[in-house]
């Protein structure tokens, strides 16, 4: 395994999420050992996606508040018009910031500010999505020695988000839905 | 590796010197701002401004007196909209002014007012609860051009759509156009509005209190605080309310996590209005 010691998962997505998510979170134990921040855009119904994975997982899932310490068991996700970034302390901070690339929440900035606090400790997920948020921020995660996963374009609902994480990290590991998830579940359980 | 031991890069060494530079020289203090987003700021800032990196920016910063009030823009956000979060604004309405109403006269704060957006949201709903005449409405930020901007009371048309959906979701008594004229592409909102707000710079981190308030609305400020500077700013509220006065927050914020928490109770939980305690 190339991450020594992992500390966190973040996880970006856009169109397809609900999908791609529904995948994914109710795979997660209870007890899972990390703490895992995820950033969804999407247009409308904002919070009824938390509603609607907690109701599907064993593992937490809720909308965190500014400056809550991260703990790990538990899936945090950015609340909709805010930005979400992880301080050196590692507790969460929002930002209501300008949008980035027209999106706020934006993947690029929580992964940017993940792969500072977590360095080598993350594992950052970029899945489906029709525009390149998140590409800056996996080449980030990845200068930082954080380790980055990419849902296979070929197989995603929509190709344009992944492709671009590829392109500007080619370093990045390609796995299907399933990979991913494979993967996911072996962290932590040294 | 030893996360303890990580040693700190250049660029943080850098961002320490330049804060600790613009608090010494101007008085502007955003040591203990939220980190993570006053780096991506900064790096914004230093991209569009031209520096080759932080050290040239503070000797800029050190040497010149023009650079402060551009940088200033870059570290403080002014992103806000009228009746932001309507829900916040009709709690307001419908729970904390029932209260408000039975004293003779009014304070109210609003720290952190940006270009006026929130003021003239409340300086509105309370004109619709016929209680403006009775309030002294303070209105404070720390930059220099918001607050102008706040006293100007102008706002580009294309953003009037947005603000008179919201004040309708606040539960608006009367229509958004009564209050505003329009000239040029802008909307200029009535000064009888203002007729009682004082308009005055003060910070959160390194001024102190100045009034008695019933009411003291702060919203998406904390929020680019650390916990320390938060716990400063709650201190401040709570010295500057009176007995079982009110406290709104943002929508995310909370005082869950707060050295003051105990000094207040829950008031309307969803919207983040706390009442602070006796004694
Ligand atoms: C995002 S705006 C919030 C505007 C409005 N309250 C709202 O919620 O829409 C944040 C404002 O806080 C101001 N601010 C930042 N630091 C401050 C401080 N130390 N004391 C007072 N105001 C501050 C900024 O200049 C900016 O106008």
């Amino acid at each position: 395994m190339s991450e020594a010691d992992p500390r966190a998962v973040v996880i970006g997505a856009s169109a397809g999420a609900v999908q791609a998510l529904s995948e994914i979170l109710p795979r997660l134990p209870a007890d899972y050992p990390l703490p895992v921040l995820i950033v969804v855009h999407v247009p409308d119904s904002p919070s009824g996606l938390v509603t609607l994975f907690a109701s599907k997982s064993a593992v937490a899932v809720r909308e965190p508040e500014d400056k809550e310490p991260i703990v790990p068991a538990t899936v945090y996700v950015a609340p909709p018009g805010y930005h979400l970034l992880v301080e050196p302390d590692r507790s969460i901070a929002l930002s209501t910031d300008e949008p980035v690339l027209f999106s706020r929440p934006s993947i690029d900035v929580l992964f940017e500010s993940a792969a500072e606090s977590y360095g080598r400790g993350l594992v950052a997920v970029i899945l489906t999505g029709a525009n390149e948020d998140g590409a800056r921020g996996a080449a980030a995660v990845h200068a930082a020695g954080g380790t980055v996963l990419v849902e296979d374009p070929a197989h995603a609902y929509a190709a344009t988000m992944p492709s671009a994480a590829l392109l500007r990290c080619p370093d990045a590991i390609v796995l299907s839905l399933d990979g991913i998830v494979d993967h996911l579940l072996n962290l932590g359980t040294s | 590796m030893s996360e303890a031991v990580r040693s700190e890069s250049v660029e943080d060494i850098e961002i320490q010197l330049l804060l600790e530079a613009l608090y010494r020289r101007y008085h502007y203090d955003f040591r203990h701002y939220a980190r993570a987003s006053i780096k991506r700021r900064l790096r914004q800032a230093l991209e569009q401004l031209g520096f080759k990196n932080f050290s040239a920016m503070q000797q800029a910063l050190l040497h010149g007196d023009t650079l402060v009030t551009r940088l200033l823009d870059y570290l403080t956000v002014q992103v806000s909209e009228m009746f932001r979060d309507p829900g916040y604004f009709r709690a307001v309405r419908e729970k904390v002014l029932p209260h408000l109403r039975t004293y003779p006269s009014l304070k109210l704060w609003i720290a952190g007012c940006s270009q006026g957006e929130e003021l003239y949201s409340f300086a509105i709903m309370l004109h619709e609860e016929g209680l403006l005449d009775r309030t002294l409405i303070y209105a404070t930020d720390i930059n220099p051009a918001a607050l102008e901007a706040a006293q100007a009371g102008v706002y580009a048309l294309d953003r009037l759509a947005a603000f008179t959906r919201n004040h309708q979701l606040a539960g608006g008594k009367s229509s958004l156009s009564d209050y505003y004229t329009t000239a040029y592409g802008r909307a200029v909102f009535d000064k009888a509005l203002r007729a009682q707000v004082v308009f005055s710079d003060h910070s959160l981190v390194t001024d102190a209190v100045f009034a008695e308030c019933q009411f003291v609305s702060c919203r998406n400020v904390m929020i680019y605080f650390d916990r320390q500077l938060q716990d400063r700013a709650v201190g401040l509220f709570r010295d500057s309310l009176s007995r079982r006065g009110f406290l709104g927050l943002g929508s995310k914020e909370t005082l869950r996590f707060s050295a003051h928490a105990d000094a207040f109770s829950e008031f309307v939980r969803e919207e983040k209005i706390y009442q602070r305690r006796d004694g």
